[in-house]
C-alpha cells in the first residue's frame, strides 16, 4: 500500500485545513495506519489562496484612519460656513439629531458589515444577497469619481503650499502690467486675491463652453498629488497605516497653533460672537435641517465603501459599536472645533476689512480738507464727519465716502474653495509672520485631505481585489500604479481653464444624490435582505453582546425614513430650477460680480449622467441577477449537489452481501 | 526814495508768490509724516522746508545737468496744516519764468527715491499729486522658488516610491529563492509538519502488533 502523500488521488477525503491533512484509510484488513502528513502544495496557489488578509498592525491606526477618512475638508470649510448662514448656535442642533439619528447608526451598520463578511463593498453586498451587488458596483464607481475631484483640490492646495514661501506672498499684491506703468487691470478690478486664485492659478475660462488648454502647472500639481498618494497607497494598509499618524493628527496640532493665534487677534473675538449667537427663528426652516442631514452625511463618508474596505482588515473580535461612536463623535467634534480658529480669523478679516474703509474715507477727508495728519482716528472719525458736513456739506458728498459697516464685512460668508483660497488668504496675508501661517494652514488641508483619498482609493481597490480582478502576474503595487495613472489621467480635465467650473459640477452632482440613493441602498439591504436577527447574531459574535434598542429602532425605522426624505427633498429642491453656475468673466460690464450662467444642454446632460450612471449598476445587477436565477430554475439544477461524494457510492460487494 | 527801495525789496518775494500762487505749472505736495514715522515723527517747520526746496533743486541739477539751480528757484505757496502745499520751479536764467510741469515731472520721477529717502518717507507717505510713483519692477528670478519646492517634494517622493518598489521587489525575490529551495530538497519526500508523530519516522508509519494479520491462528 503506497501512501504516498500525492495529493488528488482519488479515493482519499481531505480535510479542507491547508497545510496538514489527515488522510483517512479504511482497509478491509485491520490494519489501521494513521498518519499525519503535510501536503506539499504549489507554494504559488497556497501563496494566492491562503494569502491572509492584510491586517492593521494596531487599532491605533484602524482608528486613525477612519477618522481621518471622515475628517476632511468638509469640517473645515463646509460647516463653519453652514453655522454662520443658519443662525450660529442653534445650527448644532438639528445637526446633533441627524448625527444621532442617521450618521451614527449607518456608521456603524457599514464598519460592522465590513468586520463580519470580511471583503470590499462589492463582496460584502454580494454575501448578502446577490441581487445587491450592484450597490457595492456604485460605491466603487462612486468612490473613483469623487476620488478624481478630490485630488484636483489637492493640487491647488500643494501649489498654494509651494508658493506660501515666496516674500512676499504672492497673493498680496497685484502684479504690474507689461510696461510698468501700473498694476495690472483686472487685478485692480477685482482683489488681489481673486485675480491670483481665478487668473494665476485657475487661469480661468469665461464659461465652462470655452474649455480652454491644459495649464501645465496645475498639471505637475495634480501628478505630484498623485504621486504622493500613491507613495501612501503602495503596500495597502501597511504604508497607509504608517501615514496615517502624520496626516491624521497633524490638523489637529495646526488647528489648535491657529487657536491661539487667531484668539490673540483684533477682531477675533467679533468673529466668534458672530458665529456662535443663535438665531432660534431659522430652525422653521426646513432648508436648515435638509442641509444639516447632508451635512452630517457627507461629512461622516458613508456610502463610499471606504468604510468597509477599512473594517474589513480588522480581526473579527473587535468592539466595533464603540468604534463607531468613537469616530462619529470626533468628527463631529472636530469640525466645532475646527470653527473656532476660522471664525477667530474670519473676525479679524472683517475688522481688517472694516479698518482700511475707514482709513481710506479718514485719508479722503483730511486730504480734501486740509487737516493735520492723523488728527482724524476711527476713534473721532464720526465726530469730524458730522463737524466737517454741516461745514461743506457739498464737498463732503463730492468725495463719495464708502459705507463702512463691520456687520456687512462680517456677513460676507464663503465655503468651500473660496474659503481657503481666498477669503484665509487675504487673512493670513494681514497677519505677521503671514508664510509661516500660509505653509501651516495648506499643509494642514493637505493632509485633510490625503487622509480622506486615501478611504476614497481604498473603496475602488480593495473590492477590484477582492473579486481577483487582478491578473495573476500582476503584483498589487503595479495594480495601484495603474489605477494612480489612470486617475491621473481622467484627472487632466480639470486642469483646463474650465476645470474649476467642471470640478463644481462634479462636486454637486456625484458626491450627492448617488451617495444618498447608496445609502438608502446599503440600509435596507442589511434590515429586508441579510435580517436583522442575522445581523445582531454577527454583530453579537464580534462585539459580545447583541445591538441595543436604540440601534434597532434606528436601522429599522428611523434612519431609513430620515434618508427617503432627505433624499426625496434634496432632488425636489435641485429639479425646481435650471441649474446656473457663476463664472468669473473680466469681460463681464458688472466685474468683478460673477456673471451667473444656466448650464447649456450637453452640459446638463452630463450633469444628469453623471448622477444616474453609479446608481445605475443597483438596478442593472439586481435585474442580471433575477433573469439568472429565472432561467436557472426552468433548466433545471445547474449547482452540482455538495453532498455527493463519490468515495461513498454504494460497494457491489457489500450490496451482494446483503442479497444472501 | 524809501518807497522804491522798499518797493524794489518787496517785489521779488510778491512777484514770487504770484508765480507760485496763480500758474498751473505748480504740483501739490502731501506729507504723511505722523502716518509714517508714528512717534519719531518730526515737525515741519520752516528748516525741514529748506531741505525740501534743496532737495527739489538737487533734482532738477540732476535732470537737466545744470549746475545753475538754487534754492532760490524753488517756490513754495499755499501751506496748509496737513503738511501740503504747492511749489513751482523758475528757470534759473529768468527768476519770472517758470520751468514747464512735464520737466519738472521727469526730474522728480528720476529722483523720487532720493526725496523719499531725504525725509525718511515713501511713495505712499510724499505724494506729488499728480505724479504716479514709479511703480517697483517685479523681482525676476531665473528658477520660480515655486519650482524649487516642488522639485524637492517629488524628488523625495519619487526616492521614496522607488525605495519601497525595490524593497518589495528584494522582498519577493527573497521568498520566492527561498521556496525554490524547499521545492529542490523534498521532491518525492513526505515533509513532515513537526508534530510528535514525525518522530515515528519513515513514511510508512509504524507497525502496529494489535492489528497484526493472524490468519495463521484463526485457521480453521
Amino acid at each position: 500500500m503506497d501512501l504516498s502523500s500525492i495529493p488528488g488521488s482519488g479515493g482519499y477525503t481531505l480535510n479542507s485545513d491547508t497545510g496538514s491533512g489527515i488522510k483517512h484509510l479504511t482497509q478491509h484488513t485491520h490494519q489501521i495506519i494513521t498518519h499525519t502528513l503535510t501536503v506539499r502544495m504549489d507554494t504559488a496557489s497556497e501563496a494566492s489562496s491562503a494569502q491572509e488578509r492584510p491586517k492593521w498592525d494596531n487599532k491605533v491606526q484602524y482608528l486613525l484612519t477612519c477618522i481621518g477618512f471622515a475628517v476632511g475638508l468638509g469640517n473645515v470649510w463646509r460647516f463653519p460656513y453652514l453655522c454662520q448662514i443658519y443662525g450660529g448656535g442653534a445650527f448644532l442642533i438639528p445637526y446633533l439629531i441627524a448625527l444621532v439619528f442617521e450618521g451614527l447608526p449607518l456608521l456603524y451598520l457599514e464598519l460592522a458589515i465590513g468586520q463580519s463578511l470580511r471583503k470590499g463593498s462589492i463582496g460584502v453586498w454580494h454575501s448578502i444577497s446577490p441581487l445587491l451587488g450592484g450597490v457595492g458596483v456604485a460605491s466603487m464607481f462612486l468612490s473613483f469619481l469623487v476620488g478624481l475631484f478630490y485630488n484636483m483640490i489637492l493640487a491647488w492646495v500643494l501649489w498654494y503650499f509651494f508658493h506660501s514661501f515666496e516674500e512676499p506672498l504672492p497673493w498680496s499684491r497685484c502684479p504690474v502690467n507689461d510696461n510698468n506703468t501700473g498694476y495690472v487691470e483686472e487685478c485692480v478690478l477685482s482683489t488681489p486675491v481673486n485675480y491670483y486664485w481665478y487668473r494665476q492659478t485657475l487661469n480661468i475660462s469665461p464659461d465652462i463652453e470655452q474649455s480652454g488648454s491644459l495649464q501645465w502647472w496645475l498639471v505637475l500639481c495634480l501628478a505630484s498629488a498623485w504621486s504622493i498618494v500613491y507613495i501612501c497607497f503602495i503596500r495597502g494598509i501597511e504604508t497607509i497605516g504608517k501615514a496615517v499618524y502624520v496626516t491624521a493628527t497633524f490638523p489637529y496640532l495646526v488647528l489648535t497653533i491657529f487657536i491661539v493665534r487667531a484668539l490673540t487677534l483684533p477682531g477675533a473675538t467679533d468673529g466668534l460672537r458672530y458665529l456662535f449667537t443663535p438665531d432660534w427663528t431659522l430652525l422653521m426652516d426646513p432648508q436648515v435641517w435638509l442641509d444639516a442631514a447632508t451635512q452630517i452625511f457627507f461629512s461622516l463618508s458613508l456610502a463610499f465603501g471606504g468604510l468597509i474596505a477599512f473594517s474589513s482588515y480588522n480581526p473579527k473580535k473587535n468592539n466595533c459599536e464603540r468604534d463607531a461612536v468613537l469616530v462619529g463623535c470626533i468628527n463631529s467634534a472636530t469640525s466645532l472645533y475646527a470653527s473656532i480658529p476660522i471664525f477667530a480669523i474670519l473676525g479679524f478679516k472683517a475688522t481688517s476689512n472694516f479698518n482700511s474703509c475707514v482709513d481710506g474715507n479718514i485719508l479722503d477727508l483730511t486730504n480734501a480738507f486740509d487737516i493735520a495728519d492723523k488728527n482724524i482716528t476711527s476713534e473721532n472719525y464720526q465726530n469730524w464727519l458730522t463737524y466737517l458736513n454741516s461745514s461743506d456739506p457739498d464737498k463732503v458728498s463730492s468725495l463719495n465716502l464708502k459705507h463702512c459697516d463691520l456687520q456687512n464685512f462680517l456677513d460676507q460668508s464663503a465655503s468651500g474653495t473660496g474659503l481657503a483660497f481666498i477669503v484665509f488668504t487675504e487673512a493670513v496675508t494681514e497677519m505677521p509672520g503671514s508664510q509661516v501661517w500660509a505653509v501651516l494652514f495648506f499643509v494642514m488641508l493637505f493632509s485633510l485631505g490625503l487622509s480622506s483619498m486615501f478611504g476614497n482609493l481604498e473603496g475602488v481597490l480593495t473590492p477590484l481585489l477582492d473579486l481577483h480582478m487582478v491578473p495573476k502576474w500582476m503584483p498589487k503595487e503595479l495594480f495601484t500604479g495603474l489605477i494612480c495613472v489612470l486617475s491621473f489621467l481622467v484627472a487632466l480635465i480639470f486642469t483646463l481653464g474650465s476645470g474649476n467650473y467642471w470640478l463644481e459640477i462634479f462636486n454637486s452632482y456625484v458626491g450627492s444624490v448617488p451617495l444618498l440613493v447608496i445609502a438608502f441602498f446599503e440600509i435596507i439591504g442589511v434590515v429586508c435582505f441579510y435580517g436583522m436577527k442575522q445581523f445582531s447574531d454577527d454583530i453579537e459574535h464580534m462585539t459580545g453582546r447583541r445591538p441595543n434598542l436604540y440601534w434597532r429602532v434606528c436601522w429599522m425605522g428611523i434612519s431609513p425614513l430620515m434618508l427617503l426624505v432627505v433624499l426625496v427633498a434634496y432632488v425636489a429642491v435641485q429639479v425646481q430650477k435650471h441649474p446656473t453656475y457663476p463664472t468669473w468673466d473680466p469681460k463681464y460690464e458688472n466685474f468683478p460680480e460673477s456673471e451667473v450662467k444656466p448650464y447649456s444642454d450637453w452640459v446638463f446632460a452630463i450633469c444628469v449622467l453623471l448622477s444616474s450612471v453609479p446608481v445605475l449598476s443597483i438596478p442593472i445587477v439586481a435585474v442580471y441577477r433575477l433573469i439568472r436565477r429565472q432561467t436557472r430554475a426552468q433548466t433545471g439544477s445547474g449547482y452540482p449537489n455538495p453532498y455527493s461524494n463519490r468515495a461513498f457510492a454504494p460497494d457491489a460487494q457489500t450490496e451482494s452481501f446483503k442479497a444472501l | 526814495m524809501l518807497t522804491a527801495v522798499l518797493l524794489l525789496i518787496l517785489l521779488p518775494p510778491m512777484v514770487a508768490q504770484d508765480l507760485c500762487k496763480d500758474s498751473t505749472d505748480g504740483f501739490k505736495v502731501r506729507l504723511s509724516i505722523k502716518t509714517a514715522l508714528g512717534d519719531n515723527a518730526y515737525d515741519w517747520n520752516k528748516s525741514e522746508m529748506f531741505l525740501f526746496q534743496s532737495t527739489l533743486a538737487f533734482a532738477m541739477r540732476r535732470h537737466t545737468e545744470q549746475d545753475t539751480y538754487n534754492i532760490a528757484n524753488i517756490l513754495v505757496c499755499n501751506n496748509t496744516p496737513r503738511v501740503s502745499f504747492v511749489f513751482v520751479v523758475t528757470s534759473p536764467d529768468d527768476p519770472t519764468k517758470l520751468i514747464p510741469k512735464e520737466q519738472v515731472e521727469e526730474a522728480v520721477r528720476k529722483s523720487k527715491h532720493r526725496i523719499n529717502s531725504a525725509f525718511m518717507l515713501s511713495d505712499m507717505t510724499l505724494e506729488f499729486v499728480g505724479i504716479p510713483p514709479t511703480l517697483v519692477a517685479p523681482i525676476t528670478y531665473d528658477t520660480p522658488p515655486w519650482l524649487i519646492v516642488f522639485g524637492v517634494v517629488i524628488g523625495a517622493v519619487a526616492v521614496g516610491i522607488l525605495a519601497l518598489l525595490m524593497s518589495t521587489v528584494s522582498k519577493r525575490r527573497r521568498a520566492k529563492d527561498k521556496d525554490a529551495g524547499f521545492a529542490e530538497e523534498d521532491d518525492g519526500r513526505v515533509k513532515e509538519n513537526g508534530s510528535a508523530l514525525s518522530s515515528l519516522g519513515g513514511k510508512d508509519g509504524v507497525y502496529n502488533q494489535a492489528f497484526s494479520n493472524d490468519d495463521r491462528f484463526t485457521q480453521l
